[in-house]
């Protein structure tokens, strides 16, 4: 397994902090306290997200918090439940007096049948709480100019959605999330939608930095052995897109003509200007 | 800034570097191509290194299919404009240089309209506006009087122009100014200072800066580019290819454009040191659109009619035509110029040929009165 040792000295960096696990948990949807916690701990998962409407961050006694080590893992509060910047930042703003810190998972979602995050009230929610010290961690469509504008607001990673939320279909936009990989200069963490161990694999293939998976977990027969299979997967699809060899492949034969119709006016003999 | 990231590496190793690349390297770049993955800086050096030559029918066709893909079956045409030959620099190569005695020549508001109106009458609206680098005769204010002379007659006004500070830029793009060209000439710091030994221009790092302080200010379309004879072409790609990655990564809001000007013979009796072939400027040209697969790529009349008729179709983006390269040079000709260009051709032959290779000459792409 020496693979994996190695994987596990490739760290995510973020909002100043480093993470061994590319995998975060949502904490929705579970049937019982206990086979969440059995599956946030077969996921070595280091960030789990928690709905702050759902918790009693008082009450140590509260079935969330007492599964989580925090010691090791980072309780990562969500706005779940906002419909508008206004309500988002408010939310925010109550889990961090709460003693939650200054890390948060925005999401913006008026839409209750897709759960599909707003944009504009999104953006206006990032930059607000940026200003006021957080470390925003942002849930959005897959658009990268949104994506652009986040990063300037100063947020510490972006989290587009590979499908809608709860779909499990995998990764729909592809096309918008290579991009965003391919623009970004802070962390891309994939959210939504990975309905399977290999949606995972994919989106840290495509060079994400990490994923987040909650349903495709809470839902499954048996959730902590789910969790293993992602917590894989997540590590082969990096292991994959840090070391995988090139290896030619597709149609070079575009080349071997021996006459040369496109070049042909290029004359052997240089001419020299 | 760019300078930071400039001043990582150094111009000798990176002709190494770029040399080093084996066939091997050049196949895995080209098949990353094929399969619509992403290139590194990596595959770019391999796709300029000489190895390339191999694959050079491969590359042409990548670079077809991308620009078509990217751009359609276009090709944008612009005319120059020289306003001045004034100059306080002074560069071995250069025919407007401090120390060549020509006559010099700065057209004023009534010489503008009448170049203006020839121009405009052929059907062009892209105009790109040069001058030299004399910053008192050709001040900020001739320069935004003039643009805004000019946008009378034309929708997109380009400037060629000594380098400026964010502010003067930003007073510029008010004007009516759309798009800064500026070149760097050489990435090579010895050449640098070996050829420029005068005036502002003499100043590297400033030049260096120039097209990020264009980006801060928010022009539409940036060009630059390295004048190829004066030092070994390979190090002037890395560089080149170094300095539009950092740009683009920066301004993302400014659409980019390069331009591999060949050296041509001017007043000075100057001649390339390091000559390019037309087999290496292809290659260049092929790898810069496989992996900088938006970018505009300009070819000026500084090449040959058959160069640039062939070209067309492989990479390129934006031509000129009927260039003349001294001021007044459409109303009166003179012998004030600051290179000779090799395609003479008017802009409705250019336009004819464009045609009748299946593509469309297109003399409007933008107009500012619309924004």
């Amino acid at each position: 397994m020496a693979e994996l040792i190695e994987a596990n000295q490739d760290y995510l960096e973020m909002g100043g902090r480093k993470f061994h696990s590319r995998l975060f948990i949502g904490t929705g949807k579970f049937s019982s306290s206990v086979e969440m916690r059995d599956a946030i701990s077969s996921s070595e998962t280091e960030i789990v997200t928690v709905a702050l409407r759902r918790v009693n961050l008082e009450n140590t006694e509260d079935d969330i918090l007492s599964s989580i080590d925090r010691s090791k893992i980072l309780l990562l509060p969500n706005t779940s439940g906002a419909r508008s910047a206004i309500e988002a930042v408010r939310l925010a703003k109550l889990a961090r007096s709460l003693g939650a810190g200054d890390w948060v998972k925005l999401e913006v979602v008026p839409d209750p049948v897709y759960l599909l995050p707003d944009p504009i009230e999104s953006l206006k929610a990032a930059i607000e709480l940026v200003k006021d010290g957080f470390k925003v961690m942002p849930y959005v469509n897959a658009d990268p100019i949104l994506c652009r504008h986040l990063e300037e607001a100063g947020c510490v990673c972006v989290m587009p959605l590979g499908s809608p939320i709860g779909s499990n279909l995998g990764i729909k936009n592809r096309a918008n999330i290579e991009m965003i990989i391919a623009q970004s200069k802070i962390p891309v963490v994939v959210d939504a939608g990975l309905g399977e161990p290999s949606h995972a694999a994919e989106a840290m293939e495509m060079g994400a930095d990490a994923v987040l998976v909650n349903t495709a977990i809470a839902i499954a027969k048996n959730p902590a052995r789910i969790a293993e299979a992602f917590k894989l997967a997540t590590i082969a699809g990096r292991l994959s897109y840090l070391h995988r060899g090139r290896r030619i492949q597709g149609n070079l034969s575009i080349k071997a003509n021996a006459s040369s119709p496109l070049t042909g006016f290029l004359n052997e003999e240089d001419r020299v200007s | 800034m760019f300078l930071d990231l400039f001043n990582q590496f150094d111009f000798r190793s990176s002709i190494s570097e770029v040399k080093s690349k084996t066939k091997l390297e050049v196949e895995i770049a080209l098949s990353k191509a094929v399969n619509g993955e992403r290139l590194e800086f990596i595959d770019y050096l391999s796709l300029i290194s000489p190895n390339a030559n191999f694959y050079l029918e491969e590359m042409a066709t990548l670079s077809k299919e991308i620009t078509q893909e990217r751009f359609g079956k276009t090709i944008q045409l612009y005319m120059p404009m020289y306003l001045s030959n004034e100059c306080r620099s002074s560069c071995l190569y250069c025919g407007f240089s401090f120390e060549n005695k020509i006559p010099r020549k700065t057209l004023n508001e009534n010489e503008i309209r009448k170049e203006a109106e020839i121009l405009s009458k052929k059907g062009i609206q892209h105009l790109l506006i040069l001058t030299g680098e004399d910053y008192s005769k050709t001040p900020l204010p001739y320069l935004t009087d003039s643009v805004k002379i000019l946008k009378e007659y034309f929708s997109s006004v380009s400037i060629e122009i000594y380098p400026m500070d964010t502010t003067d830029y930003l007073q510029l793009i008010q004007a009516g100014v759309d798009g800064l060209a500026l070149y760097q000439e050489t990435y090579d710091r010895d050449t640098y200072r070996k050829y420029h030994l005068r005036g502002v221009k003499k100043d590297m790092d400033y030049r260096l800066n120039g097209p990020d302080r264009g980006g801060l200010a928010e022009f539409r379309k940036i060009g630059i580019g390295a004048l190829l004879g004066l030092a070994d072409p390979l190090g002037e790609m890395f560089f080149l290819g170094l300095h539009a990655s950092h740009l683009l990564e920066k301004y993302w809001k400014t659409s980019f454009q390069i331009s591999l000007p060949r050296m041509r013979p001017a007043k000075g009796d100057f001649h390339s040191v390091v000559p390019v072939s037309d087999r290496e400027f292809a290659r260049f040209l092929f790898a810069m659109r496989i992996y900088f697969k938006d970018i505009g790529i300009v070819l000026s009349t500084r090449e040959s009619v058959s160069l640039r008729n062939n070209l067309i179709g492989l990479g390129i983006t934006t031509m000129s035509a009927e260039s003349k390269t001294e001021p007044g040079g459409y109303s009166e000709s003179g012998e004030l110029e600051q290179f000779e260009t090799e395609d003479k051709r008017s802009l409705i032959d250019v336009m004819r040929f464009i045609r009748e290779k299946g593509y469309y000459p297109v003399l409007k792409d933008f107009d500012n009165a619309i924004v």
